[in-house]
């Protein structure tokens, strides 16, 4: 098989067999797709119907609300901070494309969702704290664990050799993930503003099924985010590896 | 072809010809005194360096001064971010000619350790961070009025522990930074959020140390480096194998 410019393809390398197989379903590839999807906006509907019917809080209204997808938004966004981690440490190990490709997903869903704590901890303060920003403790160590994924990302686009590309964003990754208690301990040794973390232990009960509700919504829609970003990661390898064929063919064709 | 600027030197120089085992510290001590002799022997690169910091402290002094109060209380700062900045310029520097006439092949192809030339590397350019640092602080002291000397005994726990740290990070990413298109961009952008812990217990131990900060010297800064330099240490050296695989 040639490509339009009479290129030499093989034709497996252009479409994987696992692309074929699912094309035109609904749902996307895979149950476990599904699955996450369908729970995610399953918890998403519930959530939503929890925070329109109950009453504001006393003292800050319907402001109180983001609360609701704030917390869960951190917890989900260190989660995948932590698959950084592992997936890294697989990789060294294993040398598995897979483990590399399970990293850059849960490292750019982290650094999203990361974005999203920021972005909602503003709304929050400006109305609060009468600042869009103030170098709190736990401001200050999300914001730095923030930019430390961000140049994990960075690196990611910069680096064109895929083994070389794997094996350093493995690296950043841990080293990113060994920084957060030190960032961590260190901003708080140097300022602290932010309120008593919050989890449901520490909140009246009747906050906690909202806190609940949205951690379930945004663990599966984080799940769901990563495997969708594999799966676009999968693709991804494959062009590379036509492109990396095609020059092969290309420069054949020239020599004959 | 010009020879390359690696090869055994300093301490091994002198080694007759015959057969013997070099341990890995000798490895690594070879490497920093080779590192250490390419500077002294071009030098243009620490005075380069050393005129880069001087004129950042100039220009901090312009956008802060020249009120003599918010020079003291900016100076600490001031000077760890000329001192970051400077060292980042060197850590460029440290791979950029050993990837000239393809050098880092060479250095790669001796036996031993990779993480040797982790450690040596880390060693040529503290010595490097630490020379431009003896130029630095002294003109800080002189520009923002600062008692160096009094302060001393406490400055130079301080100077060194962040310095270590610095130099530890800086040379692993520069390993990474430097064999990648955009390189100037990207060794900063890996650094910088890395460092935030050390810039934090650096620039606070140095103000305690200058001017003195009640509250702030309630912590233990001394301790919170130290942590900091083992870990990373630690870390950069049981990782840098990986960087170097190709």
């Amino acid at each position: 098989m040639t490509d339009r410019e009479g290129i030499a393809v093989r034709r497996e390398a252009i479409v994987p067999e696992w692309v074929e197989r699912s094309r035109g379903s609904l749902l996307g590839p895979g149950p476990a797709l599904a699955l996450f999807g369908v729970a995610a906006a399953l918890f998403f509907a519930g959530a939503q119907w929890y925070g329109l019917t109950t009453l504001p809080a006393r003292d800050m209204g319907d402001l109180q609300k983001i609360l609701y997808v704030h917390v869960p938004s951190a917890w989900i966004a260190f989660l995948s901070f932590f698959a950084v981690l592992v997936a890294g440490v697989w990789y060294l190990s294993t040398r598995s494309e897979s483990a590399d490709r399970l990293g850059a997903s849960a490292a750019e869903v982290g650094t999203l969702l990361n974005g999203l704590v920021l972005a909602q901890g503003m709304i929050w303060a400006k109305p609060t704290w009468g600042v869009w920003w103030t170098w709190d403790a736990r401001l200050t160590s999300t914001l730095v664990l923030f930019l430390v994924f961000a140049s994990y990302l960075t690196l990611r686009a910069l680096v064109d050799d895929r083994e070389r590309r794997a094996r350093w964003s493995a690296i950043v990754g841990i080293l990113g993930a060994l920084g957060v208690p030190v960032v961590y301990m260190s901003v708080r040794w140097w300022r602290t503003l932010h309120q008593v973390q919050s989890t449901p232990s520490t909140m009246d009960p009747s906050f906690a099924l909202g806190l609940r509700l949205n951690a379930f919504a945004l663990l599966f829609v984080g799940a769901y985010l990563v495997l969708l970003r594999r799966r676009v990661a999968r693709v991804e390898a494959a062009v590379e590896a036509i492109e990396d064929e095609r020059a092969l063919n290309a420069e054949a064709t020239r020599v004959r | 072809m010009r020879a390359p600027p690696s090869g055994v030197v300093g301490p091994l120089a002198s080694a007759p010809r015959a057969e013997r085992r070099v341990g890995e510290s000798t490895r690594v001590l070879a490497l920093a005194w080779k590192d250490v002799l390419v500077e002294a022997r071009t030098r243009a690169n620490f005075g380069a360096v050393v005129a880069f910091a001087a004129l950042m402290l100039v220009l901090f002094g312009f956008a802060l001064g020249p009120d003599q109060e918010a020079l003291t209380q900016a100076a600490a700062g001031v000077l760890w971010i000329t001192v970051i900045f400077s060292s980042v310029l060197a850590f460029g520097r440290a791979y950029q000619f050993e990837l000239e006439d393809g050098a880092l092949d060479v250095l790669l192809l001796y036996p031993g350790d990779r993480r040797s030339l982790f450690l040596g590397k880390f060693l040529g350019a503290l010595a490097f961070v630490l020379a431009v640092e003896a130029a630095v602080v002294p003109m800080a002291g002189v520009l923002y009025r600062l008692p160096i000397l009094g302060a001393l005994g406490r400055l130079v726990p301080i100077l060194a522990l962040g310095t270590v740290g610095v130099v530890a990070l800086g040379t692993f990413y520069a390993g990474m930074a430097s064999r990648v298109r955009a390189r100037e961009v990207l060794l900063p952008l890996l650094l910088f959020p890395m460092l935030a812990p050390l810039v934090i217990a650096a620039v606070k131990g140095t103000h305690v140390a200058l001017v003195g900060d009640p509250v702030a010297a309630q912590v233990n800064w001394l301790g919170l480096l130290a942590g900091f330099d083992a870990i990373f240490l630690a870390a950069a050296y049981l990782l840098f194998g990986a960087v170097l695989e190709d």
